[in-house]
């Protein structure tokens, strides 16, 4: 019996049953995006599928089309952003890394574009199952050059749809390339859903007025807009690369996003991003009944990482003037990556000790909540 | 309340299509649901299985280490899971091809035979819709009703003419599941 994925019949506000996958397609061609172009690639080909099911360039004009490689989707997405359009492209890992050299000369260009990594395992073609060996990949980047992507980590089916729309705005308000990381269980698991209102999509003014440096033939008044990340002298390249460094410090300033589960009186607080924070809030939950005060910290930013918020919290101390954490673990789907980034926030103020399965393997929360109870051990031997 | 199913086969006998099913009925009657599959380059008689959790209140993790309900449908199936049922669970399977039955004795153990059903109603495909009746029967997580909308909403329309035949063969599985 083949079930069809939902279609644009809904009802406004309707909860829908969508993969995470699915919902990334739905928020898409709602939130008024003009493009898609991708390649296939498991565990996120249900992005490309659902949108050539629903076939937006018959409603609200958007393309889609499917690319011949992954190098092919991000220069597609490259050319659409510089003339002003909202394009997106999807892969996962291996996909991802061909993309590196255009994300590299978007954001040289500091053109806005938007690029979904559902991430499996590897390193290489790895395995299809779900990962999230991808962290540095993506908050790191993989191009050349000294250049930063917002990346946005969803943990539920509602937050992959929500996140299609304000990281659209964060690419355009910033000029830089958004990014949102998944991992395979996100992208291929189920649940209750409500999608983004729509919204129509630019109009050819609308882009000339909220996008003035694209190329969108030159009007007689101003000169042409250049669209290019090579520069012959290297102080005009500093320069722009100054312009670029005044902006990423500005959204570390104000773009951080973060959420915590039962950390109030927490003395151990699990550090885990995407659909590793829902493994750490059932083991938390399970660690509770044991008296052990377990919290969770989790990132929703990867990039801008939310430091001070981490610090902040780690530095809490109690009426008697102790540190009320003691020792933080990192829960990660991979050999510990974000584990650094927890470092610089917390620099040797406590034990941090990072607890992970690598290649495909998605542990369980009794794994996690073990790994706290052994960390715990060894800091109370 | 917050119901974890685990629904273990063979690639190609519906186990992912049951659990959708399942999962979208939860969420017609106002639930919290997951439907997480464990996906891999298998076909039709590979292993497939899927968890599914219905709750009423917000879900946390998607993947679980133990269930409440073990729907299993073949031998490595059972074999797999048998050990994972929570101390008080329900376990069900279908004991086609199955050499060694289920043998613990700390929760309750029910035998649907499924696969015979379906080829005594001439109807293989009708097979997980059978074993969905089996499991609502000892375990109404959702109802008729529910499931029936679910069936509405999520078939395309040119098949909903086949939706009696899949609420028959829902009530044909209440009436044939047995404690083992």
């Amino acid at each position: 019996m083949k079930i069809m994925a939902n279609d644009m019949k809904h009802t406004e506000g309707e909860v829908m049953l969508l993969k995470g996958n699915e919902a990334i397609a739905h928020a898409a061609i709602r939130c008024g995006v003009d493009g898609f172009f991708g390649y296939p690639i498991t565990p996120q080909s249900e992005i490309i599928e659902t949108l050539a099911m629903l076939k937006p360039w018959e409603t609200t004009g958007m393309a889609v089309v499917q690319a011949e490689s992954e190098t092919a989707s991000i220069n597609m997405v490259y050319g659409a952003a510089g003339a002003g359009k909202r394009a997106f492209t999807s892969s996962s890992s291996p996909g991802i890394a061909l993309m590196q050299e255009g994300i590299s000369y978007m954001a040289g260009c500091e053109i806005p574009g938007v690029v979904i990594d559902v991430s499996r395992g590897g390193p290489g073609l790895g395995t299809i199952q779900p990962s999230q060996a991808d962290y540095t990949q993506m908050t790191r980047g993989g191009g050349n050059g000294d250049y930063r992507c917002i990346v946005l980590a969803p943990s539920t089916v509602q937050e992959m749809a929500d996140f299609v729309p304000l990281i659209f705005d964060l690419a355009f308000k910033y000029r830089c390339v958004g990014m949102i990381l998944c991992d395979g269980v996100i992208g291929q698991m189920m649940e209750k859903c409500v999608l983004p209102p729509y919204q129509p999509r630019w109009t050819e003014e609308e882009i000339r007025e909220r996008c003035p440096w694209a190329a969108t033939g030159r009007p007689k008044d101003r000169q042409p807009n250049i669209i290019t990340s090579l520069e012959q002298t290297p102080e005009v390249m500093e320069e722009r690369n100054l312009r670029m460094q005044e902006k990423y410090r500005t959204i570390q300033e104000n773009e951080t996003r973060c959420e915590t589960y039962m950390t109030d009186d927490a003395e151990y607080i699990i550090a885990a991003f995407g659909i590793s924070a829902r493994l750490a809030v059932t083991a938390i939950d399970e660690l509770r009944k044991e008296g052990i005060k377990a919290g969770l910290f989790r990132p929703i930013t990867l990039w801008p990482y939310p430091y001070k918020e981490l610090e902040a919290l780690c530095t809490k101390q109690t009426p008697n003037g102790e540190n009320m954490v003691k020792g933080v673990l990192c829960a990660e789907i991979n050999g510990g990556q974000m584990i650094e980034d927890v470092r610089l926030a917390i620099h040797d103020a406590m034990p941090i000790k990072h607890f992970g399965r690598m290649g495909g393997v998605v542990p369980e929360p009794d794994e996690i909540a073990e790994a706290l109870k052994n960390f715990i051990g060894g800091l109370n031997r | 309340m917050k119901t974890e199913i685990i629904i273990a086969g063979f690639g190609g006998q519906g186990v992912l299509s049951m659990g959708k099913i399942l999962a979208y009925s939860g969420l017609m009657e106002g639930k919290e649901v997951t439907w997480m599959p464990a996906y891999g380059p298998e076909q039709r008689g590979g292993t497939a299985n899927v968890t599914v959790v219905i709750s009423d209140k917000q879900i946390a993790s998607p993947i679980l280490s133990n269930y409440d309900i073990a729907i299993v449908l073949n031998q490595p199936s059972l074999d797999k899971f048998q050990a994972r049922v929570k101390p008080g669970g329900i376990l069900i399977y279908d004991n086609f091809g199955v050499i060694s039955p289920p043998q613990r004795d700390d929760i309750s153990i029910y035998r649907i035979n499924a696969m015979d059903k379906a080829a005594e109603l001439k109807n293989p495909k009708v097979f997980n819709m059978i074993v969905l009746g089996g499991l609502l029967k000892v375990a109404p997580l959702v109802t008729l009703e529910g499931l029936e909308k679910a069936l509405y909403k999520t078939l395309p329309e040119r098949h909903h003419g086949l939706i009696p035949l899949n609420m028959q063969a829902i009530n044909e599985g209440m009436e044939i599941i047995v404690k083992d």
